[in-house]
């Protein structure tokens, strides 16, 4: 199984996270889920910030992610970490190829993916990664199957957006008119991700 | 400026979307944003509330708490349009949980979705809920996903699956009533499906591995066929998981079923996440069989050089592994890890922190006797270098456990042990001083023979100022002194200078200590107080006595005015003690005694579990109450004052009753002959340690001699010490040896010398070494009588443990899954509402009806289980079946004739006495054995044996269990004359096999009726274009296959040949010849006998089970063509027809309602045959529905045949 997925970035920034399991603390008194996850995340980034580059991608889970069966399985892509927390029922080279499926196909999806994409569609990114997992079991990792689930998808909300969605994406349009007085405040490197030539999966 | 206007008016007009949210997030204005967000959920426009929940969600990923929106997710989620609902669902996957209470107002929602047109409708709500799955939801909507499971669409259908095991973990009840159709999924024809299939099965077993052993012959099948790496890495971590499941292996047969196939694809793949887990499922493979066979030791030393390899490549991750699977291999075959101790050794100097402690783990398992002093010296240079506290405190957890591991089975020198322990309190920061502290006091207590050196150890830590300084952590070094105070109390006997202890511990220092190492140190005071005492008064230097008496009133002040309240209190009463006694000295009376009288009594570890393992005294009523409680009206005071009484009289300190001095010489002789019989024990050198002999009890420990070349103090500022014990300790070993080598030459001259030479080899081995001290380990002490369980460790909030569910036993009524009746209307369309009248109409039928129907059910389910059993058995047997698919050895596949299969193994016995089952008929009284097996089996209650009926035979059973009034059955069997001569019998039976497609096997049993001895049998068939007999590879197909037995005089057996059949529609009939030599005492002569082989439409039909909803889909689904017979003149009862039509026709039956009865089947190319059968006064009439015309037709015929007999 796996128990989360996160994304953040090299500050620790949370670009995404899914967690397959409920962390509610039982002891009282009872602390929020979120505030469990943050710690979670935080605890995540500090245990994989710190390593070298040309370390193992695995390493034992942190206290609250918890137990001796879980693991940190994660790659590092120019700005972001992947973060997946799995037990022992999961194939440790298995899941980082899914790693790698899971960029390459939001390289498919975004055209040359970059840390901003993930900002900006984070609901897309989801939407994605549901076409992968979904309840911390694995459903498909042949990456043109879930091209053609997220695109015939895109292809549904489009249509249902028709003429209602006119206005909207008026608005869009006037938003983003380049007005000299909108202060330019996007202040991250809009670094793509570069997806290695790794063995694919299949 | 104008157009900034607009905009901003537009802004007001319309919503900010999520890349607005994210702009203003990073302004800084998160509470404008929130409120923002509060404003456009209030409004109606659902694109509105669906941009607002989807800006939430992102909130959420930033750590805000979006629960109080929860309802304005679950509006959005019940909007119309895919696009808002899938926002919905994506929040409520990410914010809702078990405690969420809006959600069970999803039901129904999810429910429509479920059920919606649109497979995207139905994915998002099939993936939310996956997230947030409540047992609610899950009782609920258990029948709707498994009813999704049959779906058109693949997408749908693997979703389905997926979240099957989900809804199995909130309602366990739902696991036994959907398996049968999730087993199915395993062979569906999407990859993905079966991939998700696998999936959740691989994850339903890890938890209880037995309930799924009878899917392995399925697996086995996938493992061969497959090519998804996904479901072959799922499939192979199952297969390890399978025979690691219990302590014991659970089916020691199937490992080895499984190398050949994972040694195939070591060699075929070429990806490296398959290649792995085959080699780690082959060690285990090569673990579940190493108990039952020795020569494994060659394999599993070529899987350690493999994952040598892979430890010594430059990719960390792989080293990872490969000391991953190494660790594995050491639980069990320790030795043949060791050898690779340099490796590890190395992998410890490794940058990656990863390695590090995966090497250490594997460390935990290398040690032995011989290595533990080197290992442990390794580690403690690691523990210098370690810069990071997290890492060196693994290292300091990692070398007690090692050592301390089975009770201390390594360590041969304890006076190391306690000097590396003294060592290690050296480490600044550490967070695990307590752990050092639980050490020493392990070791002092239970290895009597080391406390005098542990004394003098402890004692100079007391003396030394640095760990007090240190204090100021919590569970800090400083905990130790905890240990040494306590120590040094207790055996204060064996202390040099006990004064100067004393004086130590009484230090103003002390008191920065935390309390509760002060309160041990003032306890301990007294300890060490009363043998000064004792020493002094026995040497008549009253002066002395009275000296240590005078600085404990001094000292102990200090600790009276301690702010912990456990040191203040037995300060101040110690301090009171002490004046006391020092009045009585004042008079010059002895007062050495009566001090230490107080602590009288040895110490024994007690096991941390023995108070629960106290059983209850027959009896005894935990609950009742003692006295009847007391009732008001009583005067209050009464009571304490009795209690105060009775405690007066009580003495002070109960002092151990005198060791009964016959019992002790008793004792003390039993163990002197032990250790004269003990090779290891050193006997008994001289020691000038006579004094503390004269200690009652402790005078059998057996004295070993200080080696004083290591100095008795901690000397200068913490040199290590240990170091010096190993090169004593090599010396020691070394004189060990030389001294044993010359006791062997001895032996070896006087044997020479003797007519009988001994041959025995001697290597030096692990157990060669001899401790250094006798050691005398105390086991901890268990209560009489405890309890022997390993219950404890279980833990009862498991939410795995609900899974542990039988699936080999037939369904019951009860355990359908709930179904939705009435109370909404809007789900009318849903399919359910047609479940609801039939509820309606059982719970009218009359109840005798009820029970016979569960009867028979349970009948049904029992032979079902028994056949399954039957299958894994037959699959795992060492003869394999026709079904296996190893390509090699597809022709001719025979069972062992039973007195053969006894030699082997008892388990054999086993499958031979199954197959005595299998055609009892036919061969009456041939064997004893048989016979009396077969009478057995009549008897009707003999659980054990109906389990065992083979399939063909147990059809039989549900009715007879169902009808009890209806005339027996008379015996059927399925197997029907092939040819005859005056030389053998041979009779057939056919059976499809689910294993293979478009294959049957014929079980031909072949019977000797001469008096010659029959050989060399070869059966020869004509193959036709449609019916083909599989030959060993590499043979024409003029060839004949070869029968793998002899048949001596009146011997039958039963031997299987394949055949690949192309279509199936019809019956078909192959000619066919057996040649053999039969020889007797005149001579041998060729022999041939001819027959036709017929294989009806029936053969290729096999038993499936089908349940009533699956059936009414498959009738409605109108792709089946339909046709009708019937039959008249029938007098049989038609409980009794339908068996017979099980058996003969290989059907199931799906319902039965009086005298009507709906019958299943499938076909091995997957066709459905579906039956009505209806019973009139004298007739009986069968209407079948099919895939295939012509199959249906076909079959109706025969049955036509079947029933005309009846």
């Amino acid at each position: 199984m796996i128990k989360a997925i996160l994304i953040f970035n090299n500050h620790g920034k949370p670009r995404l996270s899914k967690f397959y399991q409920p962390y509610v603390s039982t002891p009282p008194p009872p602390i929020r889920s979120e505030d469990t996850q943050q710690q979670i995340i935080r605890e995540t980034f500090h245990l994989v910030s710190k390593r070298d580059e040309n370390v193992c991608n695995f390493l034992e889970g942190g206290l609250l992610i918890g137990g001796s069966d879980n693991k940190l399985i994660y790659r590092h892509y120019a700005t972001l970490y992947f973060v997946f927390c799995v037990d022992s029922s999961e194939s440790e080279l298995g899941i980082l190829d899914l790693i790698q499926v899971f960029v390459e196909t939001l390289d498919k999806c975004f055209e040359n993916v970059c840390e901003l994409d993930l900002i900006f569609h984070v609901d897309k990114v989801h939407n994605i990664l549901a076409e992968m997992v979904m309840g911390g079991m694995v459903l498909e990792t042949n990456m043109n199957e879930i091209v053609t689930q997220i695109d015939a998808q895109n292809k549904l909300e489009k249509s249902e957006a028709g003429l209602a969605g006119a206005p909207a994406r008026a608005v869009s349009a006037v938003k983003n008119m380049n007005l000299p007085e909108i202060p330019r405040n996007i202040n991250i490197g809009d670094i793509s991700i570069k997806v290695p030539n790794l063995p694919s999966f299949k | 400026m104008a157009l900034k206007m607009v905009k901003g008016s537009i802004d007001r007009m319309f919503d900010k979307n999520l890349q607005d949210l994210v702009r203003g997030i990073r302004n800084h204005k998160e509470d404008e944003c929130i409120d923002e967000i509060k404003q456009e959920l209030k409004q109606d426009n659902i694109a509105v509330k669906a941009n607002a929940v989807c800006k939430l969600t992102y909130l959420q990923m930033l750590g805000y708490d979006i629960s109080w929106a929860a309802f304005n997710v679950v509006e959005v989620m019940s909007a119309p349009k895919f696009t808002f609902k899938r926002i919905g669902y994506l929040a409520a996957s990410q914010c809702f949980h078990e405690g969420t209470d809006v959600i069970m107002l999803t039901t129904n929602q999810i429910r429509k979705d479920l059920s919606s047109p649109s497979q995207y409708d139905t994915g998002v709500a099939l993936t939310g809920l996956s997230c947030f799955v409540t047992p609610d939801l899950a009782r609920d909507l258990a029948n709707d996903i498994m009813t999704l499971m049959s779906h058109t669409k693949p997408y749908i259908r693997k979703k389905a699956v997926l979240i099957m095991y989900k809804v199995f973990l909130k309602y366990p009840e739902s696991l036994r009533p959907a398996f049968p159709r999730l087993k199915e999924k395993l062979e569906d024809p999407d990859p993905g499906v079966q991939s998700a299939a696998v999936n959740v099965i691989c994850e339903l077993a890890r938890r209880n591995p037995k309930n799924y052993l009878s899917l392995a012959p399925l697996f086995f099948k996938l493992m061969t066929s497959s090519t998804n790496n996904w479901v072959l890495i799922k499939i192979i971590k199952l297969a390890s998981d399978l025979l690691f499941g219990a302590l014991t292996p659970l089916e020691p047969r199937l490992g080895k079923k499984l190398i050949e196939p994972l040694t195939n694809l070591i060699h075929s793949t070429s990806a490296m996440s398959l290649l792995y887990e085959c080699v780690n499922t082959v060690i285990a493979v090569l673990i579940s069989l190493s108990s039952g066979m020795p020569n494994h030791s060659a394999s599993i030393q070529l899987c350690v050089q493999k994952l040598r390899i892979l430890i010594e490549d430059s990719d960390q991750n792989l080293k990872y592994l490969g000391l991953l699977a190494m660790s594995k291999i050491l639980r069990t075959h320790p030795k043949s890890v060791q050898a690779h101790k340099d490796l590890v050794l190395q992998c410890l100097d490794d940058k990656d922190e990863s390695i590090r402690l995966r090497a250490l783990d594997l460390l935990y398992g290398m040690v032995s006797k011989k290595n533990l002093m080197e290992i442990v010296k390794k580690l403690m240079m690691h523990v210098d270098k370690a810069e990071g506290t997290a890492y060196r405190d693994e290292l300091l957890t990692k070398i007690i456990d090692i050592c301390s591991q089975s009770n201390y089975q390594h360590i041969t020198n304890f006076e190391w042990y306690i000097s590396i322990l003294v060592e290690l309190t050296r480490l600044e920061g550490t967070r695990h001083g307590h752990l050092i502290a639980a050490q020493m006091l392990d070791v002092a207590i239970r290895v009597k023979a080391i406390r005098r050196f542990a004394v003098s150890q402890m004692s100079a830590l007391l003396d030394s100022a640095h760990l007090v300084a240190s204090s100021t952590q919590r569970n800090g070094i400083c905990e130790v002194l905890y240990a040494a105070a306590w120590i040094c109390g207790e055996f204060s006997e064996h202390l040099q200078e006990p004064q100067r202890t004393l004086e130590a511990m009484l230090r103003p220092r002390v008191t920065t200590l935390p309390g509760h190492i002060q309160a041990v140190y003032v306890q301990n005071v007294v300890k060490l107080y009363a043998a000064i005492l004792q020493q002094k008064e026995q040497a008549g230097d009253s002066q002395a006595a009275q000296e240590a008496t005078q600085l404990l009133v001094e000292r102990l002040p200090q600790f009276v005015q301690s702010a912990d309240l456990e040191v203040q209190e037995r300060a101040s009463c110690i301090l009171q003690l002490v004046k006391h006694v020092q009045k009585l000295q004042a008079k010059d009376m002895p007062v050495a005694e009566e001090v230490s009288a107080l602590f009288a009594g040895e110490l024994n570890p007690v096991a941390p579990k023995a108070q629960k393992k106290v059983p209850v005294p027959e009896g005894l009523d935990l609950d009742a109450w003692i006295n009847e409680p007391l009732s008001d009206s009583e005067s209050e005071d009464e009571a304490p004052k009795a209690i105060f009484h009775d405690e007066e009289q009580r003495p002070a300190k109960q002092r151990p009753p005198e060791a009964d001095e016959q019992e002790l010489a008793r004792r003390r002789e039993a163990r002197k002959q032990e250790q004269a019989n003990n090779p290891f024990y050193i006997k008994s050198s001289p020691s000038p340690q006579k004094r503390y002999q004269d200690t009652p009890g402790v005078d059998h420990i057996p004295v070993v001699q200080i080696d004083l070349s290591v100095p008795l103090k901690v000397p200068g500022k913490w040199m290590p010490m240990s170091d010096q014990y190993v090169k004593l300790e090599e010396e020691r070993r070394h004189q060990q040896r030389l001294e044993k080598d010359r006791k062997r030459k001895k032996k070896r001259e006087r044997e020479r010398r003797g007519t009988r030479r001994h041959s025995s080899l001697h290597t030096e081995s692990d157990e060669d070494i001899a401790p250094a001290q006798r050691v005398d380990i105390v086991t901890e002490e268990m209560p009489e009588n405890a309890l022997p369980s390993d219950e404890d460790d279980k833990d009862p909030n498991d939410p795995y443990r609900a899974l542990d569910i039988d699936l080999d036993k037939p369904l019951a009524d009860s355990e359908k899954l709930p179904v939705q009746k009435h109370r909404n209307a809007e789900t009318s369309k849903s399919p359910e509402k047609e479940d609801v009248p039939v509820v309606e109409k059982k719970s009218k039928k009359p109840k005798k009806k009820e029970k016979q129907h569960k009867e028979k059910e349970r009948g049904r389910g029992k032979k079902e289980a028994a056949g399954r059993g039957e299958d894994l058995d037959f699959w795992l047997s060492t003869t394999p079946p026709a079904a296996a698919p190893a390509p090699e050895e597809p022709g001719v596949k025979a069972s062992v004739t039973a007195p053969e299969e006894e030699r082997e193994e008892p388990q054999g016995e086993e499958q031979a006495a199954d197959e005595g089952e299998q055609d009892p008929e036919k061969k009456p009284s041939k064997h004893k054995k048989k016979k009396h097996k077969k009478d057995k089996e009549e008897r009707p209650k003999d659980k054990k044996k109906s389990r065992k009926k083979a399939s063909r035979e147990g059809a039989a059973e549900p009715v007879e269990n169902g009808a009890l009034d209806e005339e027996p059955l008379p015996p059927m069997s399925s197997y029907c004359l092939l040819a005859e001569n005056s030389y053998i019998k041979m009779t057939y039976d056919i059976q499809g096999s689910l294993q293979e497609d478009s294959r049957v096997t014929v079980s031909m049993v072949l019977e000797n009726q001469s008096s010659s001895f029959l050989k060399s049998m070869e059966l020869n068939v004509l193959d036709s274009l449609n019916a083909r007999l599989a030959r060993p590879e590499g043979s024409s197909v003029h060839d004949g296959v070869p029968v793998p037995f002899q048949l001596p005089p009146g011997i039958s057996n039963e031997a299987q040949f394949v055949f690949t059949i192309q279509s199936i529609v019809m019956a078909q009939k192959l000619k066919g010849t057996l040649s053999f030599i039969a020889k007797n005492d005149e001579g041998s002569t060729h022999e041939k006998l001819d027959f036709k082989l017929h294989f009806p439409c029936t053969s290729y039909l096999i038993t499936t089970p089908c349940y009533s909803d699956a059936f009414a889909k498959l009738l409605e689904s109108g792709d089946l063509s339909m046709s009708s017979i019937k039959v008249d003149g029938i007098s049989m009862s038609f409980q009794n027809l339908l068996a017979k039509i099980c058996f003969h026709h290989h059907f199931s039956v799906v319902e039965r309602v009086d005298s009507c009865a709906s019958m299943y089947s499938r076909s091995i190319q997957g066709h459905h045959v579906c039956l009505l059968v209806k019973k009139g006064e004298k007739s009986v009439s069968v209407d079948g529905k099919c895939n295939d015309s012509t199959l249906l037709s076909n079959l109706l015929e025969e049955m036509k045949g079947t029933l005309a007999q009846c």
